[in-house]
């Protein structure tokens, strides 16, 4: 998967109210609208678009079982994403160590 | 919750009245951060970074807005997300350093970056969102990730 044309992905998660469905569904393991909509401010038909967005994008999938229709993570893309968020994570951290070599650099030299 | 919010700080041995000009000064932003730098060092001044993107040289530049100046504490601007040198609240994110001395000569320098969550969704803009923030995720997701490890795979 390349997450780079995933735009789909990304602007599904950045959502807050999408993150924080998903955020439950993490924690629950899975859950149907319902359960979900009693831990959110906002109506059941909300979580039902949030979800449908989310399972768009891949992060989540659905089951039926009976006359329930369960919600639950999909745990490899989701941790795909979280391996690419990852390598760009050190982008600010490469910034803050180039700002400290030439800061320190200048400090040394008197600069 | 999960949020946008990145924060990240380093510990750097140099007084803060060098590590200020280190990350105000153009001539010295251009050396970790963006290829060009067009930028005064005014509250309410605008300018623009420039970046190369790939080989072939193409540029993309993006809009700033200085927001505060506290020498040598506080540094805050705006950045904008689009390629049409436009900067909105709805297109931009805020990026803030703050510098406060650690235990005499030595800088502890933070920088955060909010206002992801307010951008506006145009393709171009989710493109550029996913290039230039995506490690925006990775502070949050960490947690997620080991929520994910712990729990049913």
């Amino acid at each position: 998967m390349t997450l780079d044309a995933d735009d789909e992905l990304w602007s599904a998660i950045a959502d807050p109210s999408r993150r924080r469905v998903l955020d439950l569904l993490v924690q629950d393991g899975d859950a149907t609208a319902s359960t979900l909509a009693a831990h959110v401010p906002f109506t059941r038909q909300a979580v039902v678009k949030h979800l449908a967005a989310l399972e768009a994008a891949g992060l989540v999938t659905r089951r039926r079982e009976g006359r329930e229709v369960r919600f639950r993570v999909d745990a490899p893309r989701l941790d795909d994403a979280v391996r690419a968020m990852a390598a760009q994570a050190e982008a600010w951290d490469r910034r803050l160590l180039s700002i400290k070599r030439l800061a320190e650099e200048a400090h040394r030299t008197g600069q | 919750m999960l949020d946008l919010t990145i924060d990240r700080d380093i510990v750097i041995d140099a007084p803060a009245e060098v590590v200020w000009r280190v990350i105000t000064e153009p001539d010295q932003i251009v050396r970790w951060f963006a290829d060009r730098v067009e930028l005064e060092v005014r509250p309410g001044a605008t300018g623009h970074f420039v970046f190369v993107a790939d080989e072939q040289g193409t540029e993309v530049m993006a809009a700033l807005a200085v927001e505060s100046v506290e020498p040598p504490h506080r540094f805050a601007f705006r950045w904008s997300t689009s390629a049409d040198g436009t900067l909105e609240a709805d297109n931009s994110v805020l990026v803030e350093f703050t510098l406060t001395v650690e235990d005499g000569a030595r800088t502890r320098l933070r920088v955060t970056e909010t206002g992801l969550d307010r951008l506006a969704w145009s393709d171009d803009e989710k493109q550029r969102y996913v290039e230039d923030h995506r490690h925006g995720w990775a502070h949050h997701f960490g947690r997620l990730a080991t929520l994910l490890d712990a729990g049913p795979g």
